[in-house]
């Protein structure tokens, strides 16, 4: 997994360290300490999971697996608007990745990654329990529905407006 | 009790038995290949990953993994039905449907967990056809990762986390991507790894193995220009027989004396030498500290350490790097050896030290990254060239058409080939704690042993102490084998809850007889334990057992260091440690 380098603020740390702690740096609790460490960032750079493992006794290694296991959690930070497709089982045979190509192709950029102005990022997601309305785009909190290749560019048009 | 039936036999086991270990009760051998049990080392393995294991349980949909799966009372289990071997095979061959098949030319070829397993499946096409794992292959300075042959047993991962606790390895992606790596996939060269070498002891496949040395050897003996020096280290002695279908504890010191001539060495000497030197240097430093200690010194660091063994000191350089000033500042057997090798032999024969290439032979791989260590070199020419394991002797010695079992009993050249008992137990966990106290307790008391033997001191389990009379004075010894366990004792030390003076710790199950470089074990402890008892039984037949009596080493002090630890001795055989944990991993 690529990751970008950064120096984390002293505050910063502190912030991680009582995260740890409001869960008893229990081990146990790494997936939880994960979950509140990528809302205060974002994402889950190196030096946060270094604080993460260091806090609660377990080897960066381990916390490490744990990242790259589950897809939720991610190294790069998510652009301003974060573009999920949904790939599930519903979504995937009514075009999901047709769908999913046509965000990569306009946005140059690969799923799993954010375009260089920080805007737009693509991840895929299984299954948000709306399959009637298959396939289903996410960006940031709002859900569309029936999306087709040629819908792709009206939405990114919105979001373009906006800035 | 519990009573069940296998393959229509009855057996009785104990609550929380697994189908496994019943079916051994009855002599029936369960195929496994993630699964790994170290008895006594108390290590077990069993994942139920790879799935190789299955049995078929009456009144259960799904087969079984009979190495995670607790037996109950009338259990009727079928190991080898229609259905099981099937599953087996269809699992093995999906296993190798992503394995590479270069077989041929793999370092662990004729040695390796899945090709036996092949052959006892007879498998003999690959149905399934399809991706293959790519993976960046990592050649550090000690142990090379190709995981494109990894099969995701992740033995090498207990032996890292849970053994050694050093929490380099982990299973990191998932899916196809899953793969056994370091934090963020660095390499082990920007990781924690102290090179201990367990990951590769216990691997069944080639994805962990040790760099090869050989081939520069070969290259280096076909040089007559180089003046070519071996040193060949305790435990080598009690595992090389093993790799020549002797029995586990054959102790071969003569004929592998003889191999080594054969092969071009011109000087075959001992690592042993340099043992009953370090005996000298690490036991007067343990005398001065005690004697400090005992007379007010609040300042003197107890217990001492001692530092020996490579994968241990980086070890404390990475996870207790405030604690390096314990370990005893005395360099290894091996370094030690180097040092006297390029200066005081160096000037016997007139040889400079750029003609001369010094190898060891190690059942370590953490040793061909302590000789890679820069304060062990003198402008650029590195004291131990490069180091070679006991399987890499093998290797050479079968390459180099030599019928090891028929090779005469032959004795190592002089002055560094004279050694003692303390100096062979070495090999063995708790061996050089008794090689100081031989020689502490006489140099300290002016009195002779009545009993050389130590027995208190001896054993396999992890964490032992024992208290030794000197004189009046209770002297208390720690010993640790495995980094886990020595974590314990360094836990301790720094929580105030010590009383040891004086501490060995080796980082191998059962010390360098169990090191990560010698003939692979294959999952059998006793194997391990037979080595043990070799080592004692060579230092039981030697005539001199006491380092500060070795001849040789006497004669080193008169004519060349003068006294241990003077400013000579200082200089050649101490070293310093440094703080790793701040080492910038992430320079990739």
């Amino acid at each position: 997994m690529t990751s970008i380098k950064l120096k984390l603020k002293e505050s910063e740390v502190q912030q991680l360290r009582e995260v740890a702690k409001s869960f008893n740096n229990a081990p146990g609790e790494l997936i939880n300490v994960l979950h509140r460490a990528q809302e205060i960032f974002g994402y889950l750079p190196a030096e946060v999971q270094e604080v993460v493992a260091q806090e609660l006794n377990v080897s960066v290694a381990k916390v490490y697996g744990v990242v790259t296991f589950y897809s939720f959690f991610t190294m790069l930070p998510r652009g301003r608007y974060p573009i999920s497709v949904c790939t599930g089982t519903a979504c995937y045979v009514r075009g999901a990745e047709k769908v999913l190509d046509e965000f990569k192709r306009i946005l140059k950029v690969p799923v799993g990654e954010t375009t260089a102005d920080g805007k737009f990022s693509i991840t895929c997601l299984r299954c948000v329990g709306a399959c009637g309305l298959a396939p289903v785009v996410m960006v940031g909190d709002k859900t569309y529905g029936r999306v087709t290749t040629d819908g792709v560019k009206d939405i990114l048009k919105e979001y373009e407006e906006a800035e | 009790m519990i009573k069940l039936t296998i393959d229509n036999r009855t057996v009785e086991v104990e609550k929380g038995t697994t189908i496994y270990h019943a079916a051994k009760k009855l002599d029936i051998d369960i195929p496994t290949l993630c699964y790994m049990n170290l008895g006594d080392l108390k290590i077990e393995h069993k994942p139920g990953g790879c799935r190789v294991c299955v049995v078929e349980v009456e009144g259960r949909r799904n087969l079984a993994p009979a190495c995670a799966t607790e037996c109950f009372e009338g259990m009727v289990v079928q190991t080898h039905s229609i259905r099981v071997l099937n599953a087996r095979k269809t699992v093995l061959e999906l296993i190798l449907s992503d394995h590479p098949f270069d077989c041929l030319i793999c370092a662990k070829s004729g040695n390796c967990d899945l090709q036996d397993m092949a052959i006892k499946m007879g498998v003999r096409s690959i149905p399934y056809q399809g991706e293959k794992s790519t993976y960046k292959p990592d050649f550090s300075p000690a142990i090379i990762r190709d995981m494109d042959k990894c099969i995701m047993c992740r033995r090498c991962e207990t032996m890292c986390n849970d053994f050694q606790t050093v929490g380099v390895l982990s299973g990191v992606n998932r899916g196809f991507e899953a793969v056994v790596a370091p934090a963020f996939e660095r390499d082990l060269d920007h990781s924690e790894c102290t090179y201990c070498g367990q990951c590769v002891a216990v691997c069944p496949t080639g994805a962990l193995t040790e760099v090869d040395h050989t081939t520069q050897l070969i290259r280096d003996l076909a040089d007559p220009a180089k003046k070519m020096v071996v040193q060949t280290a305790p435990a080598v002695r009690a595992a090389l027989g093993e790799a020549f279908e002797m029995e586990p504890g054959s102790l071969v010191t003569g004929k592998m004396v003889a191999a080594l001539r054969r092969l071009g060495f011109d000087y075959v000497f001992d690592t042993d030498f340099a043992a009953d030197l370090t005996i000298m240097e690490e036991g007067t430093e343990l005398l001065d500290r005690l004697t400090r200690f005992l007379d007010g010194d609040k300042k003197v660091k107890l217990p001492m350490l001692t530092s020996c063994c490579p994968g241990w000191v980086n070890f404390f350089e990475y996870h207790f790097p405030d604690m390096r000033d314990i370990p005893s500042t005395a360099r290894s057997p091996q370094q030690m050896f180097g040092s006297i090798a390029k200066s005081y032999f160096a000037d016997q024969i007139n040889t400079k030290r750029e003609d001369m290439v010094v190898v060891s032979v190690m059942p370590c791989v953490a040793k061909k990254y302590e000789c890679t260590r820069e304060e062990f070199s003198v402008n650029g020419n590195p004291d131990v060239d490069y180091s070679i394991s006991t399987r890499e002797l093998a290797m050479l010695i079968k390459r180099s058409n030599m019928d090891f079992n028929r090779l005469p009993e032959e004795d190592f050249d002089q002055p560094m080939g004279e050694s003692t008992g303390a100096a062979v137990i070495f090999g063995t966990t708790g061996g050089v704690i008794e090689a100081a106290v031989r020689s502490a307790y006489e140099i300290h008391t002016g009195k002779t042993l009545k009993k050389i033997d130590f027995e208190q001191l001896r054993g396999i389990d992890g964490i032992r102490s024992a208290s030794v009379d000197f004189d009046g004075i209770e002297i208390n010894i720690g010993i640790a084998h495995g980094l886990g366990h020595a974590r314990k004792l360094l836990e301790d030390i720094k929580a105030g809850r010590s009383d040891y003076h004086a501490i060995e710790i080796m980082a191998c199950p059962g010390g360098c007889v169990g090191g990560g470089g010698q003939p692979l074990h294959h999952g059998n402890p006793a194997i391990i334990k037979a080595r043990q008892k070799a080592i004692y039984r060579e230092d039981a037949g030697k005539p001199i057992r006491k380092s500060h009596e070795n001849p040789a080493i006497i004669k080193l002090y008169e004519d060349f260091l003068g006294k241990p630890m003077s400013e000579k001795a200082h200089h050649l055989l101490h070293t310093h440690y440094f703080d790793k944990k701040q080492k910038d991993v992430l320079l990739d």
